[in-house]
């Protein structure tokens, strides 16, 4: 078999190999991982960042775009370093070992390359988005005259420290933007998935980006600490604890559970066949993992029909081969945590007032061990009250509980929601909508929770995140 | 200064040690109350049943709660009647601490690790600097007396980490950061206004410390750490880095119960992981299975760490740490079993708040 590969700590640019590794197989090869400790990413951010911005700054943004473009095709179509020795890594070996790691099958491992190679090739349409047009040339100069104002953006902070989750591989299209914005990045990866930034790095790297302005530190809870506080602005994504932990530090973005939902509109609610396909794709699209899969559908009328049907629709997603180029479920890389959510949901449906309708239509149980993976098989709770401790809550799989609520109070019902796709035309409520301040994302129309429209910001604005707005008056002649 | 003897020798005095120990904890003129009566309703004497170090095996697993429900008071051996003690304290984040009390062991064991170490490692005559857990700690007593046996005076920087693991606790991470920038601040203080040569502090709070300044330029020539984990990318990234690769590092494994156990110099083929070695006879580690404690480990298994100190003025047979360690043979420098990279015990499958200050 192969020799193994061993993937580095960037220490902003310089590969280091740890004494601490964490060691994955896939196919016989081993893949050993550098652990990052705690001490050593702080002393670094400390000692480099200045360097990795002054790097960044010495390339005009125009050339970074252009870079930013160039990459994204070495990243869908490259061979790119493995890790710190000369084997290189085909997209076929990045997605079979993304799959070996995360559990996501071939067909979406290439589906969240196309998100990735999507987001970087369309750099210059995201940044117009963020900025609301404003020309590149912002960043080289600080100032740009727009309107025969002159209008100043500085940055808030030399880096952006970055948390990413195992999940899903797509999430990291949301920090490539800052790169190009001339702010370096580091970067803890998730523990299952360490292939998908460093593969991207890689790209970036030989698409013409100074190594410099890439710190990849995987780490311990330590360590995700060590990036988050040492650097002057971060993202950090995770679970409800996540939220709770960081959410007092202003620096940090904090993204939790999604809690995403598809509404049905008075308007629509009685013709809820129509609309069948892009619930599913709402729920079950890559996996039902990201947390902008919907995890409750409400509508005002016909909740009991419409649920049968999308548990029959749902129940036929089945558990496939990884290489299955139809496979839609995800295996889970820990089968405990499989096992743990199967049970939770178990105890949660004692709770009177729920009903697992895919129960009835899914050839086997909800947690099934196939094709050498365990899945969890997509499920559908049909709930009487918003209350139920299943109506709101999301797992890591193609996951919804349906609920019957009047369109008058979806708004109030729905709490904190990263994406909402509303499917109505009704002016009033949609300007309600607009004005609700618990959807981060809304879609009004009949479009699933996943769409992606490139010039709209994806969990906040990273440039007024990054960036910030100075009154500039007076003679600027020597600018 | 290494031990000179060879294995079985090390051995023989051990079990020549334990006779002594024992006849010394259970006889009426020199034992303290808490073992003499324990005697009494043990069923068995100990004065005749122990004749080396393995017969302690028919001692339980000392239970470390009696130190905190019992009266110190219970605990003085007669010989050392009327003689004021100190008392020393451990845990107590909340409620009350587990207490031992002492005289000289803290001297006798800190005077041993000085001795080891010769002059130069730590210059003799240097000023040292604590910076860590003072208050009701043996160490805080220790460390000043190794300064002071060394020809040296000592500063102090206290950190609690009582309150440290109470405001991580309540959730109150930022305070907890606060908290431990104020004892950074006050050690580079010290540090940059005196003439600090030699350092005691936590592993953490080295790096922190080093983070502020460059402690090669500051003057130190050596540290001497101890307190949490050490992992092997841990000690070369302190190695390496924070202390340059120019200050001598000397981490240790200890507690109030044992006293310290020194780390064997590090060899290339070590690669930086640590292995500690007890003050024996004065305590023993043992790596014990976790689910058969009465079993010792394989040399390179990990077990749970069970200690047994015996010393004329504390007897602690048996106990049950909470940390486990690789169990590695003996060495050069000691001709007794060394416990390698401690880590809590279960650290792989529990939360533990550890390595907070």
């Amino acid at each position: 078999m192969s020799s193994s590969i061993h993937i580095p700590v960037l220490r902003l640019g310089r590969p280091y190999e740890s004494l601490d590794q964490v060691r994955f197989n896939v196919d016989g090869r081993e893949i050993a991982v550098s652990m990052a400790n705690s001490g050593l990413i702080r002393r670094d951010l400390q000692q480099g960042l200045a360097r990795a911005a002054e790097s960044l700054q010495a390339i005009p943004c125009a050339k970074l775009a252009d870079a930013c473009e160039h990459a994204a095709e070495l990243f869908l179509r490259g061979n790119l370093p493995w890790g710190d020795g000369d084997q290189l890594q085909s997209p076929h070996d990045y997605v079979v070992a993304l799959s070996q790691l995360t559990g996501l099958p071939h067909a979406l491992g290439h589906q969240n390359m196309g998100k990735v190679h999507a987001a970087m090739a369309n750099i210059r349409a995201i940044l117009a988005g963020l900025t609301r047009g404003m020309p590149l040339e912002l960043f080289d100069r600080g100032f740009i005259r727009q309107d025969g104002i002159d209008v100043n953006f500085f940055p808030q902070t030399g880096s952006l420290g970055v948390l990413l989750p195992s999940n899903s591989p797509g999430v990291n299209s949301l920090w490539l933007p800052a790169l190009v914005m001339k702010i370096p990045v580091v970067l803890k990866p998730g523990r299952e998935d360490p292939l998908t930034p460093f593969r991207i790095v890689q790209a970036m790297i030989a698409a013409g980006f100074p190594r410099e302005a890439f710190g990849f530190y995987p780490a311990g809870h330590d360590g995700g600490d060590a990036v988050l506080f040492g650097t002057g602005r971060a993202i950090a994504f995770g679970s409800d604890a996540t939220v709770r932990r960081y959410s007092p530090f202003r620096n940090i973005q904090v993204h939790g559970s999604g809690r995403s939902k598809v509404l049905l509109g008075d308007d629509h609610a009685d013709h809820w066949e129509r609309h069948l396909d892009i619930i599913v794709q709402s729920i079950a699209s890559n996996g039902g993992r990201s947390c902008i899969n919907a995890s409750a559908v409400l509508t005002p009328r016909h909740r009991d029909q419409l649920a049968d049907a999308l548990a029959r629709r749902m129940a036929a997603i089945v558990p496939r081969p990884r290489d299955d180029k139809d496979a839609l479920l995800c295996g889970f890389a820990n089968p405990a945590m499989a096992k743990g959510i199967d049970e939770r949901i178990d105890e949660l449906l004692q709770t009177p007032g729920a009903e697992d309708i895919t129960a009835r239509y899914r050839q086997g149980p909800r947690l099934i061990d196939k094709f050498g993976q365990t899945f969890l098989q997509p499920t559908l709770i049909s709930c009487t009250d918003p209350e139920h401790p299943l109506a709101n809550t999301e797992f890591m799989f193609p996951f919804a509980s349906i609920l019957e609520v009047p369109q008058s109070r979806m708004i109030d019902t729905i709490g904190e929601s990263l994406v909402v796709s509303a499917v109505t035309a009704d002016h009033a409520w949609t300007l309600d909508l607009m004005a609700s301040t618990n959807i981060e994302r809304l879609n009004i129309g009949p479009y699933p929770t996943n769409r992606v429209q490139w010039e709209q910001p994806h969990e906040g604005n990273m440039f007024e995140f990054l960036y910030r707005r100075r009154a500039l008056q007076g003679d600027l002649a020597a600018v | 200064m290494s031990c000179k003897l060879t294995t079985p020798e090390a051995q023989a005095a051990l079990d020549a040690w334990t006779r002594e120990m024992i006849a010394w904890h259970f006889s009426p003129a020199t034992g303290c109350d808490y073992w003499l009566k324990w005697a009494e309703q043990a069923g068995w004497n100990p004065l005749k049943e122990i004749t080396c170090f393995n017969d302690l095996m028919r001692f339980d697993h000392f239970d470390d709660e009696v130190l905190r429900k019992e009266q110190p008071e219970r605990f003085v051996p007669k010989a050392y009647a009327g003689r004021p003690y100190n008392v020393f304290e451990t845990g107590g984040t909340t409620g009350m601490p587990k207490q031992r009390i002492g005289w000289d062991d803290y001297k006798v064991d800190y005077e041993e690790f000085s001795d080891h170490y010769g002059p130069d490692f730590f210059p003799k005559g240097g000023n040292w600097l604590m910076v860590g857990p003072t208050g009701p700690r043996r160490l805080r007593l220790a460390i000043e007396h190794l300064a002071n046996y060394r020809g040296g005076s000592c500063y102090f920087v206290d950190l609690d980490p009582r309150w440290v693991k109470r405001l991580i606790g309540m959730g109150e991470g930022a305070m907890a950061r606060k908290y431990q920038e104020h004892v950074i601040d006050q050690a580079a203080t010290i540090i940059r206004h005196r003439n600090i040569q030699c350092m005691f502090t936590t592993p953490r709070l080295l790096e922190n410390l080093a983070e502020r300044m460059s402690l090669v330029k500051a003057g130190l020539k050596a540290v001497f750490a101890g307190g949490t984990t050490m992992t092997p990318q841990y000690v070369r990234f302190v190695v390496e880095e924070v202390l340059e690769g120019k200050i001598n590092f000397a981490p240790t494994y200890g507690n109030t119960l044992m006293g310290l156990a020194i780390s064997r110099k590090l060899k290339p083929e070590d690669n930086y992981s640590l292995t500690y070695y007890a003050p024996q006879p004065r305590a023993v580690l043992r790596i014990v299975n976790p689910d058969q404690p009465d079993k010792v480990m394989p040399y390179g298994e990990y077990g749970r760490v069970e200690l047994t100190t015996m010393t004329r003025e504390f007897f602690v047979p048996r106990f049950l740490e909470r940390d486990e360690a690789i169990r590695r043979p003996p060495c050069d420098e000691f001709p007794w079993d060394g416990v390698g990279d401690v880590r809590p015990f279960q650290s792989l499958t529990k939360t533990i708040i550890e390595g907070v200050y």
